[in-house]
C-alpha cells in the first residue's frame, strides 16, 4: 500500500508484514511475531506454517491461508480464523487449535475422559494439579490411539475455563 | 400434482421408483481426510459405541443407523461431516488436484467445497461462492470446523461472477452444483414435493444456464466443469447442458461414477437434446437406495496448457 499513513481497514483482508520492521499499519502483527508466538506459547515449530500466509481483517483478527490471493482482498473469507491479536494476551482460535494443535509441545493439558466431556460442554472445572503456565492452553484428550485437541482453555487460579464457543459446545459421552 | 409422477416415463420401474422416494434416507457422514483417516474414525466410533455401516462404493463414507451425525467425538474434532451419499458424486467427477485453482460456484453450505479442499490436500485455492449471504455463514462454519485453510469465500451472483477479487482470472476446474427443484432430496425433505411448481422449474433453468455458461467461460482451455443437480427434471438437466453446448466452447465427456446410473435423456416434452447428453448420469433412488441426482462432466474447449498453475 502506498498511503502515507495506512490504517487497518476492517472491510478487507491485508497480508501481515514479514517482520516488525516491515510494518506500515500501526498495531498490525507481523508474520514473524505470529510464528514466534505459537513457538513460544505452544512449542509449534515455525516450519509447520511455512507454506501459509497470514492476513488481518477487522481489529486484530488474523487468518491463516494456504492459497493464492490478492493483497488486499475484498472477499468474505480467506482461509480460516487463526489468532486474535491487538490485545495484551493473544488468543488462538479453537479452529486453529483443532487444525494445528497436534504440533504443540508446551501448554497442552491432557484431560481424562470425564474432564474432556465437561470441557466440550463448555463447563469450567477445578484442575489444581496443573503446574504449568496460566493463560491460554490447548486441551486434548485420548481418542483412537492418540491425543487430539478439543479446543482452547483459559487456566486461571486452579481452574480450567472452557472457551469453546456456544455454537460449538456438545454433550458427548465419557469414553473410558 | 406430485412432480414425481411426471418422471415415471423415464424410469425402468415406476413402482420401485415411487416406493424408494417414500423411504427416509439414513444419516451419512463423510470422513474429512484433512483431519483423520477412515480407519481412525472407525476406531473412534468403536470406542464410543457409535453404530455405523460402511458404504460399499466409498471407504470414506459411513451410514449411521441411529442418526445424530453431530453427536459424537469424531464430529466435534472435525473428522466427519454429515453429507448425503449421492452428494459426493460431483466432487468425484470433478477430481480436483493439489495446487489447482477450483471454483465452487454455488457452494453453500459447503459439503462439496470441503470435499474439494480435502481432495486437494488443502493445497491450492478453492473459491467458494454463493449469492446468499446467510447460507455463506453456514459454509464458513463448516469450512472452519473441518480445518480447511485453502478456501476463499465470495458473495456474488455466479452468472456474472467477476474474478477481479482473485489473484488469477481463470480456473482449472469448476463445479456448478446448481440451485434446483430438489425433488431428488424428497427422501430427507418431503416438503420439496409439495412446493414444486413448473413455473419454478422454468425460472431456475434460466439461472442454471447462466451459471453453467459462466463456469465454462471462467475455466481454462482443457479444464473441467462439472454440472450437478438434485432434480429429475430434464428442463434443469439435459436442457441446460444442451443450451451450454450450443453457446459455449465445451463438450460433455465420459466419466465413471461408482454407482448404478442411467444415461441422460435426449428427448423430453417435445424437445430434443444433443446426443452427447447421454454421457451425463441420472441417479434414481431405487437403483442404489440413495437420493436422486444428476451429474455431467464437461471439458472446456481450446488448446490445453499443461504447465501447472499457468
Amino acid at each position: 500500500m502506498t498511503d502515507a499513513n495506512p490504517t487497518n481497514d476492517g472491510q478487507r483482508f491485508a497480508r501481515l508484514p514479514e517482520t516488525p520492521a516491515d510494518r506500515e499499519v500501526e498495531g498490525r502483527a507481523s508474520r514473524r511475531e505470529v510464528l514466534d508466538w505459537w513457538h513460544e506459547r505452544f512449542g509449534i515449530d515455525p516450519s509447520v506454517f511455512e507454506g501459509y500466509s497470514f492476513w488481518e481483517k477487522g481489529a486484530g483478527k488474523v487468518w491463516i491461508f494456504n492459497g493464492e490471493a490478492t493483497d488486499p482482498s475484498e472477499v468474505e473469507a480467506i482461509g480460516m480464523t487463526f489468532l486474535r491479536t491487538r490485545q495484551e494476551h493473544w488468543k488462538p482460535t479453537g479452529r486453529a487449535v483443532s487444525r494445528f494443535g497436534a504440533h504443540a509441545r508446551t501448554n497442552v493439558i491432557e484431560l481424562d475422559p470425564a474432564q474432556a466431556s465437561r470441557f466440550a460442554a463448555g463447563e469450567d472445572q477445578d484442575l489444581p494439579e496443573w503446574d504449568g503456565d496460566w493463560g491460554y492452553l490447548i486441551a486434548t484428550h485420548e481418542i483412537a490411539g492418540g491425543q487430539a485437541p478439543i479446543g482452547v482453555g483459559l487456566y486461571l487460579y486452579d481452574e480450567l475455563r472452557s472457551v469453546v464457543p456456544k455454537g460449538s459446545r456438545a454433550d458427548l459421552p465419557v469414553v473410558e | 400434482m406430485n412432480p414425481l409422477e411426471r418422471y415415471e416415463p423415464l424410469v425402468d420401474d415406476a413402482a420401485a421408483f415411487r416406493a424408494a422416494c417414500d423411504r427416509p434416507l439414513p444419516s451419512v457422514v463423510r470422513v474429512n481426510g484433512i483431519a483423520a483417516s477412515p480407519a481412525r474414525v472407525r476406531e473412534a466410533f468403536d470406542e464410543e459405541g457409535v453404530a455405523y455401516e460402511p458404504v460399499e462404493w466409498h471407504d470414506g463414507l459411513f451410514r449411521l443407523p441411529d442418526g445424530n451425525p453431530g453427536g459424537n467425538w469424531p464430529y466435534v474434532h472435525g473428522w466427519t461431516h454429515g453429507q448425503e451419499e449421492v452428494s459426493v458424486l460431483p466432487g468425484l467427477a470433478l477430481d480436483p488436484q493439489p495446487g489447482e485453482r477450483v471454483w465452487d460456484a454455488c457452494a453453500a453450505p459447503g459439503s462439496k467445497t470441503t470435499q474439494i479442499a480435502d481432495a486437494m490436500d488443502d493445497d491450492g485455492t478453492v473459491v467458494a461462492n454463493d449469492n446468499n449471504l446467510g447460507r455463506l455463514s453456514a459454509l464458513r462454519h463448516n469450512a472452519e470446523r473441518l480445518g480447511v485453510t485453502n478456501a476463499i469465500v465470495t458473495n456474488q451472483d455466479a452468472r456474472n461472477f467477476s474474478t477481479k477479487p482473485l489473484a488469477f482470472d481463470e480456473f482449472d476446474r469448476a463445479l456448478v452444483d446448481a440451485p434446483c427443484s430438489c425433488e431428488g432430496t424428497c427422501r430427507k425433505n418431503p416438503d420439496v414435493v409439495d412446493q414444486w411448481t413448473l413455473d419454478h422449474v422454468h425460472g431456475v433453468a434460466g439461472i442454471q444456464k447462466g451459471i453453467l455458461a459462466r463456469a465454462v467461460q471462467a475455466t481454462r482451455p482443457g479444464g473441467t466443469v462439472v454440472y450437478s443437480t438434485c432434480t429429475f427434471a430434464p428442463e434443469e438437466n439435459e436442457a441446460v447442458l444442451d443450451h451450454v453446448l450450443a453457446n459455449e466452447d465445451c463438450e460433455i465427456v465420459d466419466v465413471d461414477l461408482p454407482l448404478d446410473t442411467v444415461p441422460g435423456v435426449t428427448e423430453w416434452d417435445g424437445e430434443t437434446f444433443d446426443d452427447s447428453v447421454t454421457r451425463a448420469h441420472r441417479i434414481y433412488p431405487h437403483h442404489n437406495d440413495t437420493g436422486g441426482f444428476f451429474c455431467a462432466k464437461l471439458r472446456v474447449g481450446g488448446e490445453e496448457n499443461t504447465e501447472v498453475g499457468a
